[in-house]
């Protein structure tokens, strides 16, 4: 054992990517394989149903990723992102049904709609920082939420919108091809990954972590820490937004409820289950979050569950119970979240402390 | 020399992450008043700040011999230490009386003796403190500090901003106060020090540099310029 | 005319109710530095507190009513208490980990509610002359209304005797001020903070129980959809202001309501465009300090 942590110890630079490009790999080639995890899978994972669990479970780590990016990286505290991810849905459900666009300058359009809503919104809510900032963003979304249940002959209402197929390419459409759309994901996560990691190398986003340290001091250098938040600002959203897009795509549809606050508080949760201001904590999350969620709601309707007294019944018949209070457990004795478990695992002492600095710094 | 009243040693400081009191050792004996000397930013308010729980802090703080360093703020106060802060820090939307009042923490808070000492603010009790002159707060500040029965006072920085003829009433305040009580005073005005103080201990980049009695810094010219960057006769001005 | 005066002290009814979740709100926030994201729980089990008590007693009597309010609070009260002392206090002045858990125990919260007494909204009783109305100048104005707007000026009145006359309220406002000066002259603050969490409890779970009356029912979303509105209260209010909170309520709902009314329906975006309006000229908002 203590070999293994030398090793990983000295290799520490180039043994993520390794294990990275190994699982992608390994994800890339898993819809040809026959695995079953009993318990996890409904199925084997060439199946249709696992890969649609699984193609889930990639959007939420893009997702995730994408919050991340405000959150860890930029010390944002959002509560507004998912308005980005149903600009991207909706936009696209509204354009492809109403327009004789094809699907990728529809993407296009629907991409660019959210740039420029991101643009405004960010920009007026930048103004105020901190806890304010988190209040202002709820409030746009909410304003987002309201114009879709508002607007049912547009949106579906309160039903949701439904993908019109027409001119969505033949190999994204139907149950059997739902392989394709996994790969899609798999393919959307490789992108956001990349722009993430792109924004957090670059100039911009080095000044952002240290703007997250001290304002103070990157004002004194002359840089404007505000332009640089806002475009991380936009970035995120952008990114929201196409996984906004693929999650039409795979669902055939969406729901107002991606539009709620609720979804952004999930996006929460799963960024600090997985360790805030980590990248792969964010995807790590995503899919243990979606994975427990798909989990814990067929649990609720199993017949163990059924049969059991009312006051344990009630509790675990309700996954959202179980999560919130996982979250509250983690966020009190866990502050570094998988990543920092995975850490302190790897490296064999406890950098729990650590994290906790880490995370009281984005305040 | 009868035991200090309190005893700081290897005192580590940090605010926002960042070290401003990198290893402070010091004592305040039990009578009379010690200066805290030192430049701008060299750790004073911060060492204050330290030894009171304000900021996040590591090291050795024994007061009337018991441990301190561990426990929080208000516990530490309630031992016995008044604070009059840097820049007075009165409750600028509460009135003068009600600042005295969230002060008292004896069972008879000494009111008479700072309505003697004090009785310009004592007329202005109803008047909003926010609304006050610099001075007036500084009383009021000082006041806080004097209602309660101390064991010893952390007073920092008292004469700054303050006209010259406020300055020798604080002094005299001051004066007054560490009849009874012992005083760490932190102090840029060293006309005011030379008048209270008999021991200094001056700081630079958060460390001790000069520790003794404050005839020998402050009669030697070329030691004070070295130290403190002024000439010790020529602030006097 | 009448419907402009229906309008008003409909909007002044609804106000009422966002005073009533955003005078916590304000209170925690300006002492502790903590958004409680959980409030709206609070409000949603006074809520459901009351209606399980008028559910055993007879529902349509004044006694009844008096008493569902009174547990509402109570029950609030006990509830925001328990949630600082258990949760919030072990993360003293990390303020995001603090939002965080009240954020889990939302959603862990309205969950449990939902397991409790289901999804559908229950619709409760109230004594008669709540659903009778009054005629003010030509309106005829649904009798709630008024018992909201009391309860408000009533709680508003309240917290300001407590705040101005009582050794906690002072320790309070100067916390508000400056926090770390209350501790340096010996007080230990934190119990200002359990203070501070069980009067907005209270607030909440009283709102609840009158939520319940204004909307005719009771669901486990009603604190959370009144919730959003008292964030953008707080916000164009001033964070930390009492009397910001106040006004910038009655200004948000009676908006609202006219909006909906003559705008087609479209008062919340209204609410959304005036907070964008306040931020780009006073990013205070309108009683707020200076950051």
């Amino acid at each position: 054992m203590n070999r293994v942590r030398a090793f990983i110890t000295a290799n520490r630079s180039w043994l993520p990517w390794a294990v990275g490009g190994a699982f992608l790999a390994f994800a890339a080639i898993l819809p040809l394989l026959a695995i079953e995890i009993p318990g996890v899978f409904p199925g084997a994972s060439y199946t249709p149903g696992t890969l649609q669990l699984l193609a889930l479970c990639l959007l939420f780590a893009s997702l995730a990723l994408s919050y991340h990016l405000l959150f860890g990286t930029v010390g944002l505290l959002s509560f507004g992102h998912a308005l980005y991810f149903a600009v991207g849905a909706y936009g696209l459900g509204i354009i492809l049904e109403n327009t004789e666009l094809e699907l990728l300058p529809a993407v296009g359009l629907a991409l660019a709609a959210a740039i420029v809503a991101a643009s405004l919104i960010g920009a007026v809510s930048l103004r105020v920082t901190g806890i304010s900032f988190a209040m202002v963003t709820l409030a746009f979304a909410q304003a987002g939420n309201v114009i879709v249940r508002r607007n049912p002959a547009i949106t579906g209402g309160e039903e949701g919108i439904r993908l019109d197929i027409e001119h969505v390419p033949d190999f994204l459409v139907g149950v059997l091809n739902t392989r394709n759309l996994y790969w899609l994901t798999l393919v959307l996560l490789v992108i956001v990954y990349l722009a993430v990691l792109w924004f957090e190398k670059s100039r911009g986003g080095r000044v952002a972590a240290a703007t997250r340290e001290n304002e103070l001091r990157v004002r004194v250098i002359g840089l404007r820490p505000i332009v640089i938040k806002l475009a991380a600002f936009v970035l995120a959203s952008a990114l929201a937004a196409l996984v906004g897009m693929a999650y039409l795509l795979l669902q055939s549809g969406a729901t107002p409820r991606a539009t709620s606050a609720d979804f952004t508080l999930t996006l929460l949760v799963i960024v600090v289950l997985g360790g805030v201001g980590s990248r792969w904590g964010a995807i790590v999350g995503g899919v243990v979050y979606t994975l427990l969620d798909q989990r814990l709601t067929s649990l609720a309707g199993s017949d163990a569950i059924a049969g059991l007294p009312d006051i344990l019944r009630i509790p675990l018949s309700e996954p959202l119970f179980i999560l919130g209070t996982l979250f509250i457990l983690v966020v009190l004795f866990l502050p570094g979240g998988i990543a920092g478990i995975a850490r302190s695992a790897v490296t064999g002492r406890g950098s729990l402390r650590k994290d906790r600095d880490e995370l009281e710094e984005v305040s | 020399m009868s035991e200090p009243i309190l005893r700081v040693a290897g005192l580590r400081a940090q605010i926002a992450g960042q070290q401003v009191v990198e290893d402070v050792s010091l004592e305040v004996p039990a009578t009379g008043v010690t200066a805290l000397l030192g430049r701008n930013g060299v750790g004073k308010t911060s060492t204050v700040k330290g030894i009171l729980g304000l900021i996040e802090r590591s090291g050795e703080v024994e007061f009337a011999g018991d441990r301190i360093d561990r426990e929080p703020t208000h516990r530490i106060v309630q031992r016995g230490i008044g604070y009059v802060p840097e820049d007075r820090e009165v409750f600028a939307s509460l009135s003068v009386a009600e600042n005295l009042r969230l002060a008292e923490r004896d069972r008879a808070p000494r009111r008479e003796l700072v309505a003697e000492l004090f009785p310009d603010i004592h007329a202005r009790s109803a008047q909003q403190a926010g609304t006050l002159s610099g001075g007036q707060q500084q009383m009021v500040s000082l006041a806080r500090a004097l209602l309660n029965d101390n064991r010893l006072l952390l007073v920092d920085e008292p004469t700054k901003g303050l006209a010259p003829r406020i300055v020798s009433e604080v002094a005299v305040a001051l004066e007054k106060m560490a009849e009874a009580t012992p005083i760490l005073l932190v102090e840029q005005n060293l006309q005011v020090v030379r008048r209270l103080a008999s021991t200094v201990v001056v700081l630079e980049a958060g460390r001790v540099v000069f520790a003794g009695r404050a005839a020998d810094l402050l009669d030697d010219e070329e030691k004070t310029m070295s130290l403190l960057g002024v000439h010790s006769a020529e602030d006097a001005a | 005319m009448s419907t402009v005066v229906l309008l008003l002290i409909t909007g002044l009814g609804l106000g009422a109710l966002y005073f009533l979740i955003a005078s916590g709100l304000s209170l925690i926030y300006g002492l502790m530095g903590v958004l409680n994201f959980a409030h709206g729980s609070f409000l949603t089990l006074g809520a459901f507190a009351g209606f399980e008590l008028a559910r055993r007693l007879d529902g349509a009597s004044w006694g009844t009513f008096f008493l569902t309010v009174i547990l509402g609070a109570l029950v609030g009260a006990a509830v925001a208490a328990l949630t600082e002392l258990l949760l919030i206090r072990r993360l003293y002045n990390r303020h995001i980990e603090q939002v965080l858990v009240t954020v889990g125990l939302a959603l862990a919260s309205v969950a449990l509610f939902e397991g409790i007494w289901g999804t559908d909204p229950i619709y409760v009783s109230a004594p008669e002359w709540f659903s009778q109305t009054t005629e003010i100048l030509g309106a005829r104005i649904p009798n709630d209304r008024f018992i909201l707007i009391a309860a408000a000026v009533i709680v508003l009145l309240g917290i300001v005797f407590f705040l101005r006359y009582t050794r906690f309220g002072l320790v309070i406002r100067a916390g508000v001020e400056n926090r770390s000066m209350v501790t340096a002259l010996g007080i230990d603050v934190r119990k200002a903070f359990t203070v501070v969490f069980a009067i907005g409890g209270a607030a909440a779970g009283l709102g609840g129980v009158l939520a319940s009356h204004y909307f005719g029912y009771v669901s486990p979303h009603l604190g959370g959809s009144l919730l959003i509105f008292a964030f953008i209260v707080t916000v164009i209010g001033g964070l930390g202001s009492l009397a910001g909170a106040a006004i910038a309520s009655v200004i948000v709902a009676v908006l609202q309501q006219f909006a909906n009314f003559y705008l087609g329906g479209t008062g919340d975006l209204v609410v959304v465009l005036l907070l964008a309006g306040v931020l780009l000229v006073r990013p205070s908002g309108l009683l707020g300090r200076k950051a």
